[in-house]
């Protein structure tokens, strides 16, 4: 990968503001990506990150404290930018590819 | 462990999804799939589509049974306690009554036209994708239908939605998109609807209405849009792979989609000028302006992300970019001046924005308004100090493209309307931007056939000659339209509010 030279650029989720859930899951997503930044839009949560964003299903159980499986990410998210590299039972990516 | 029987996301998707298709053997390939040829898109092997979401039938049901469960209790709660009195202002529920009219029908066109492409597309990966995206956009409509049901019980404006969706003027913006969309071959179809329209630009349609609602009360709005919503990254993911597919399988579909994301970003990108005078205008509070989510949702994610990654295929931003992004500081005050001039004839009430609305809009727009757009609601104000209210009178040229009356400005000079034309078999065709105007010249025989309201008018084919007989076609009755301060609504909403103390109410004292 060259884009290291160049401006990182950034990928995105938008996840619903409303639910306990999902606080817990923008706390699973800070924590596994260490430069993303968190705004809030009226019931809105916008999560932005340089290059990549992942969102792992262990850490979301471990702070939900419950089974959570990534399928679970639909009724959470709004929108999104870039694109989803990998959906699996571990994790979801997004990236851009070129 | 039971459970290492278990089959993985991948594994399900491919049994499920993948392994459920069959080669034909009576009829040949062609025989069955019949629309996918003439087009000119060449696909060599369609296994190679990919769906990250990786979903099943039994995954989508189970979800999408839990969306909506989430949003009904969420509707029968707001009806329970009367939360309609709780909105910022009745006049807010414009915004949504235009949101009816406008965008509920097209969800179900698209539900109909997913489930055209569900039959006809050979690859069984996207025939499914599209399959749910067909069930998706039902379940829009419906939920959309529910949702607002509760304030047509209350508010004028929302009867008779889908009877003015095919007759009403500024409806007809909308409802030609889509019918452009769905008269165009299966992958056009897909870049248009599927690529332009949901990754493109559906943040710019779906996000500002549904903060909207958030900011102004709207409980039950905000909850179908964001549940609506989440389904719309799944259908973004599908246009981002139909795109993407298309590219990868031809070298000679590249200039074929080029020319369809050139067309479809100005068709999709004037659908949401309305959207731009919603925002700036008819929420009572703001959440941003059309400008600030033009810049985030477009210039930045999309011209700055998306196509810097199309860039590999030889993808170029759209034609006529550089013109919506120089009309960003113009856009909604052009869109929404014509609709306050013209809500007489409109299902919905506009209004002067109030001196603090004035003061956010100078703000947000620093460059403009206070120059051009603020002169022109003194004038208007000042009409209705001498008690009178002004309305155009007359009716407007429309372009023949995108529908909206000619109402934009030249590039660079934004004191001067911007007009083109174009000359076919003899007869003049009119456009308010280069982009119509390209768009028109590329397929002329197919935009001269377009149901045009001002002219439909004129031919004497809406009602009669008279405003009321049109208003009496269009299905729009009184209190519906026209002027907000002292319409029937706002006469409720003051009756409604009156126990209460003023500062409850955030509605102009007149």
């Amino acid at each position: 990968m060259t884009s290291e030279a160049t401006d990182v650029r950034k990928v995105g989720v938008d996840l619903q503001e409303a639910t306990e859930d999902t606080r817990r899951v923008v706390e699973a997503i800070e924590r596994d990506n260490e430069d993303a930044t968190v705004s809030y839009l009226p019931g809105l949560v916008k999560i932005q990150a340089p290059g990549r964003l992942v969102v792992r299903r262990q850490t979301v159980e471990d702070l939900l404290g419950r089974p959570w499986e990534t399928h679970e990410f639909q009724l959470a998210i709004v929108s999104y930018y870039g694109h989803i590299a990998e959906w699996d039972d571990d994790e979801i990516v997004i990236k851009w590819d070129h | 462990m039971a459970n290492t029987k278990k089959l993985s996301m991948k594994q399900r998707y491919s049994a499920l999804t993948r392994d459920l298709d069959w080669e034909s053997s009576y009829v040949s390939e062609e025989e069955l799939f019949p629309h996918t040829k003439f087009e000119g898109i060449k696909i060599h092997d369609w296994a190679k589509w990919e769906d990250p979401f990786r979903l099943t039938i039994d995954a989508y049901c189970k979800y999408q049974a839990e969306k909506d469960k989430r949003l009904y209790a969420v509707l029968d709660g707001f009806a329970q306690s009367q939360g309609h009195l709780t909105l910022s202002d009745a006049r807010y529920l414009n915004a949504m009554k235009l949101f009816l009219q406008g965008v509920t029908p097209l969800e179900y066109q698209a539900h109909r036209h997913f489930g055209y492409l569900a039959r006809h597309l050979n690859g069984p990966g996207p025939r499914f994708a599209a399959l749910c995206q067909s069930i998706d956009e039902l379940r829009h409509t419906q939920t959309e239908i529910h949702t607002l049901s509760n304030y047509n019980k209350y508010y004028g404006g929302l009867h008779s939605w889908s009877k003015m969706h095919d007759r009403v003027w500024y409806l007809s913006v909308p409802k030609s998109f889509f019918d452009d969309a769905i008269s165009a071959g299966p992958f056009e179809f897909l870049i248009a609807i599927g690529f332009s329209f949901e990754y493109l630009l559906t943040n710019l349609l779906f996000v500002p209405f549904m903060s909207g609602a958030s900011f102004n009360g709207d409980l039950p709005s905000m909850t179908f849009g964001f549940s609506a919503q989440s389904d719309e990254s799944r259908h973004m993911t599908l246009g981002l792979e139909a795109i993407k597919f298309l590219l990868e399988q031809d070298e000679g579909n590249v200039p074929i989609v080029q020319g369809w994301i050139d067309k479809w970003f100005w068709r999709g990108y004037r659908v949401t000028a309305l959207v731009a005078g919603m925002l700036d205008y008819m929420l009572p509070r703001k959440v941003m302006s059309w400008k600030e989510a033009f810049e985030l949702y477009f210039e930045e994610q999309m011209l700055g992300g998306l196509f810097k990654d199309l860039e590999f295929y030889g993808i170029t931003p759209p034609r006529h970019v550089e013109h919506a992004i120089a009309e960003k500081d113009l856009l909604s005050h052009q869109v929404y001046w014509t609709l306050y001039s013209f809500s007489f004839a409109a299902a919905f009430t506009t209004t002067v924005p109030e001196a603090g609305e004035r003061a956010w809009l100078a703000e947000q727009y620093p460059d403009t308004f206070n120059t051009f757009y603020k002169p022109r609601w003194d004038k208007a104000q000042a009409i209705i100090d001498g008690g009178g209210r002004f309305f155009f009178q007359g009716l407007p040229q429309l372009c023949q493209t995108c529908q909206i009356p000619m109402v934009f400005t030249e590039p660079g000079d934004p004191t001067t309307l911007c007009q083109r034309h174009s000359v076919y078999r003899g007869e003049r065709f009119d456009f308010c931007s280069d982009g119509c105007k390209w768009i028109f010249d590329r397929e002329p025989e197919k935009y001269v056939q377009a149901w045009m309201p001002v002219h439909q008018i004129y031919q004497g084919n809406c009602g009669g000659p008279s405003v009321p007989e049109v208003l009496a076609w269009y299905g729009i009755q009184d209190g519906d339209n026209g002027e907000y301060t002292g319409s029937l609504d706002h006469l409720d909403w003051r009756r409604w509010h009156a126990s209460e103390p003023a500062v409850a109410s955030t509605t102009k004292e007149s």
